[in-house]
């Protein structure tokens, strides 16, 4: 038995415009894990999941699925897998139960029990009021929505989502979190993509970042994060500053009378800042970091990375 | 995969397809009634009382089984090809392929999926001959053989055309330019007989010719030529493109990157 939910070993994809999508690529991904595959537009993040799931003819590598080759054994490495894409990917004059209980049917579920599943993947997420309705009369969010309910069907060991909350509003976001923490904490491995990198910061407990169809960074998201070195705090005040602030070895800046941005080192801490502005009797009434920490990290390196 | 599991999403595309085609029924099954319609009223009973009879059958008995088999043939693949080109343009073939089923079930679903709409389209156009003229069955055997292997052959000629279309022109291209005219020089309105000798030679080139005379055979007992010609040039014709299409899938081309 594996313990590892996807593993890939030397992954290539060249194109037939000869771009090189994706160069020697080693990855591992523990069973269970919460997992951030992370990159800038055209890193290789959605060539990767579509060589994971068949839709890409891989160049060269092999990628196993719970143990399973997706050459030799791609029955076994399929019925694993759970893929929701970036792009809506259904029949948009089909109502929504069609839609999912024939992904269980192609599954190969039988009638009972793919009626059961579509009943409750559309109930979990929502849907379950629109089940007679087609895809076209259902808003971005419910689309997305659609097609995780659809991915989960055949209650897949491995959930890929690319994506997944690309365009939907912040509400919807929240709730696909809560869901997807959800599905995590059952026991189902998740790799995420996405470009909201607080996302990947609050649900990932490890990260990939891809860039140029390089791993650049492969680590637990605690790692990661620990490379900050530094960190810009938006701090507000309970009453507005009356005297000139000294705040010596920090960087900072008084954005109005009542909030103060400040930099810190990772050799300073938070107990620290406070207890300087304590002393000078500056009462910080909430913080919040001034970007997402992931964000900063990641711009740095893709920057770095691409020289 | 199982074999129970794969006869489930077999039948999960059969379901679908049919339900795709009955859904639209007006665009899939009821143009061919009205082309049907009008070719019994102008070559069958306008320009068909003018000729004498064919092979001892009046012109309008003589073309009926030609006529049904050619609405099989165009409903069989238009079935399949637009149906297959609409699941890639839309991108739901993805779908079928993230999912563990082998590349023969999809085939074998869209196929049975032509069939079901060509013999949906034979059964209907049988019912409006009738209106036209008497239908004798000869050999309901052969009859029914020769509908099920031809929907079967042009379900998967559709398939293979539905892979390489890049665009709606690309799945009209074949039917327009390819399957009419074979069609049409099939021998839906004469006899090869009726042709100078060169003619003949190569009408016998035409896959065609063998469905329309082995199904006239089934309905009114004569053909141009033998059965068991007929039924090999079939069944070896629906081999190669099976296999063809298999090989396509296998590889991915036209369907992955």
């Amino acid at each position: 038995m594996t313990d590892h939910a996807l593993s890939i070993h030397g992954l290539s994809k060249i194109y037939n415009n000869e771009v090189s999508a994706l160069d020697n690529i080693y990855l591992k991904v523990k069973m269970g894990d919460f997992f951030a595959l992370l990159g800038p537009n055209g890193a290789g993040k959605s060539t990767l999941i579509g060589i994971v799931t068949s839709l890409i003819n891989k160049s060269a590598g092999k990628v196993r699925v719970m143990g399973y080759d997706i050459d030799t054994h791609f029955s076994q490495a399929k019925s694993k897998i759970g893929v929701v894409p970036q792009e809506f990917n259904f029949n948009n004059f089909e109502p929504l139960m069609e839609i999912v209980k024939s992904q269980a049917g192609y599954f190969g579920l039988n009638k009972g029990l793919a009626l059961e599943a579509t009943e409750d993947c559309l109930d979990k997420l929502g849907l379950w009021e629109k089940r007679k309705d087609t895809p076209r009369e259902l808003s971005g969010g419910m689309k997305r929505r659609l097609m995780v309910a659809r991915a989960l069907v055949h209650n897949p060991k491995l959930l890929i989502l690319d994506e997944p909350t690309a365009g939907v509003d912040i509400e919807i976001r929240r709730s696909m979190w809560e869901l997807l923490q959800t599905i995590n904490m059952a026991g189902k491995t998740i790799i995420l993509t996405t470009h909201y990198l607080e996302e990947a910061e609050n649900l990932c407990r490890n990260i990939a970042i891809i860039n140029h169809g390089k791993i650049i960074v492969d680590t637990s998201m605690r790692n990661f994060l620990e490379r900050l070195k530094e960190e810009s705090f938006i701090l507000y005040l309970r009453h507005p500053i009356q005297n000139p602030l000294n705040l010596q070895g920090y960087s900072y800046e008084v954005l109005d009378g009542r909030t103060l941005e400040v930099t810190l080192s990772n050799q300073k801490t938070l107990y620290e800042l406070f207890s300087v502005l304590n002393q000078q009797g500056v009462a910080v009434l909430s913080i919040k970091n001034k970007t997402s920490r992931l964000e900063e990290l990641f711009f740095t390196l893709i920057k770095n990375s691409s020289g | 995969m199982t074999l129970t599991k794969q006869f489930i999403a077999l039948r999960t595309i059969f379901v679908k397809e049919v339900r795709r085609f009955a859904r639209i029924w007006i665009q899939t099954i009821l143009p061919s009634v009205i082309t049907v319609v009008l070719y019994f009223v102008i070559m069958g009973q306008l320009i068909g009382s003018q000729i004498s009879s064919v092979n001892g059958y009046p012109y309008i008995e003589f073309i009926a089984p030609g006529l049904i088999m050619m609405s099989i043939i165009t409903n069989s693949y238009a079935n399949v090809v637009s149906s297959f080109y609409s699941s890639k343009f839309q991108h739901h073939i993805e779908e079928m392929l993230v999912s563990p089923m082998p590349n023969y079930i999809i085939i074998l679903g869209f196929m049975l999926g032509g069939i079901a709409r060509g013999i949906t389209v034979g059964i209907t156009v049988t019912l409006t001959t009738l209106f036209f003229t008497r239908l004798q069955i000869h050999s309901i055997v052969v009859v029914l053989f020769t509908l099920v292997l031809t929907a079967a052959l042009f379900s998967v000629a559709g398939l293979i055309n539905g892979i390489f279309a890049k665009s709606f022109d690309d799945i009209s291209i074949i039917p327009t330019f390819v399957l009419t005219p074979l069609t049409y020089l099939g021998g839906v309105f004469f006899g090869i007989d009726m042709l100078p000798n060169f003619w003949q030679q190569v009408s016998l080139a035409n896959p065609i010719l063998y469905m329309v005379n082995s199904f006239r055979l089934g309905v009114l007992g004569i053909s141009d030529v033998g059965l068991t010609t007929s039924m090999s040039v079939i069944i070896g014709f629906l081999a190669i493109l099976f296999l063809t299409c298999l090989y396509l899938l296998n590889k991915g081309i036209g369907i992955r990157t």
